[in-house]
């Protein structure tokens, strides 16, 4: 009994950080309260489709800006294609409360706006840093949770 | 119903379920929307395109109507940034249809660009929302349909 309750402390201690830091916001906190029993999974749900989407976009992020491809020199950057792509991105991290990827992709979008490659480069490194964190950190929480239930018998 | 309002969101029957079409290009925002409209206990229809909601709603020329008659479609909730055709030219083309002006049709928009809202409102978009959406909106928008 005594390690379910230091569990769940533990994973309200651990939630409440990643608010305090910022990685998610209150739009998480939504998804929470749309979960019930029609569909207890819910949540890890949406979050995976989130991360499967990510990396999806992630992956044609780079191949759209990455000049070592020996056919795309910086001139032929299809930025319209970038911010179409980034686009996504910000709605999808916006609608499960991912801030900080949010963030990022709110200065990537003024990036393509100002077709700005150094701007893209650097934003791109930032957005993959942040959906690496955010990953792992709601990857750990699942597990904390699924402990929990586990626990409980 | 009364003709000719579209702020006649009456429901035919007490018992009836809405049943709403939710148009979003983004996998992640129409599986949100369609829990929050599920929640609400509406019966939900997703489209991820204007073309596909058009055929759905039977607008289509010579297009597949999925949907029979007993699932009339009572609200429209569509995202206003989709590549091919916009919210804003899928509100235009179900409010120039004889059969479907009624319906109410609401935009979502993850920008808040007066120009924009304005632009749809005078459309005849029923309602103008801020993504992300949120139980409050959709709570807000099913009462107004249930009323």
């Amino acid at each position: 009994m005594d390690g379910l309750v230091q569990l769940q402390k533990q994973l309200v201690d651990y939630t409440a950080s990643l608010f305090r830091e910022g990685f998610l916001d209150d739009q998480f906190n939504q998804l929470q309260q749309l979960q019930d029993e029609s569909n207890p999974e819910f949540v890890v749900e949406v979050v995976t489709l989130f991360f499967e989407d990510a990396e999806r976009l992630l992956n044609e992020l780079s191949k759209t800006l990455d000049s070592s491809f020996p056919n795309r020199g910086q001139a032929s950057i299809d930025f319209k294609k970038l911010d179409a792509h980034v686009h996504q991105l910000k709605g999808s991290s916006s609608s499960i409360g991912a801030q900080r990827v949010h963030s990022v992709c709110i200065s990537f979008r003024n990036s393509c706006e100002e077709q700005n490659v150094e701007g893209c480069l650097k934003n791109l490194q930032q957005v993959r840093h942040e959906y690496s964190l955010v990953k792992t950190k709601l990857e750990t929480l699942f597990r904390m949770e699924k402990q929990i239930l586990e626990a409980a018998g | 119903m009364a003709a000719g309002s579209s702020s006649n969101w009456v429901m035919e029957s007490a018992h009836d379920v809405p049943h709403v079409l939710a148009v979003d290009d983004n996998l992640i925002d129409r599986k949100l929307v369609e829990k929050l409209l599920r929640n609400s206990s509406c019966k939900v229809t997703t489209a991820e395109n204007g073309p596909r909601a058009l055929e759905l709603l039977g607008l289509t020329s010579g297009g597949q109507n999925t949907m029979n008659d007993r699932s009339k479609v009572n609200l429209v909730i569509t995202d206003y940034c989709m590549p091919g055709m916009t919210g804003y030219e899928l509100l235009k083309k179900i409010k120039e249809s004889s059969v479907m002006k009624e319906v109410p049709v609401v935009i979502m928009s993850s920008e808040n660009i007066p120009t924009r809202i304005n632009k749809c409102m005078e459309e005849g978009a029923q309602m103008f929302i801020l993504k992300p959406l949120k139980q409050s909106d959709v709570k807000k928008l099913t009462c107004q349909l249930m009323n």
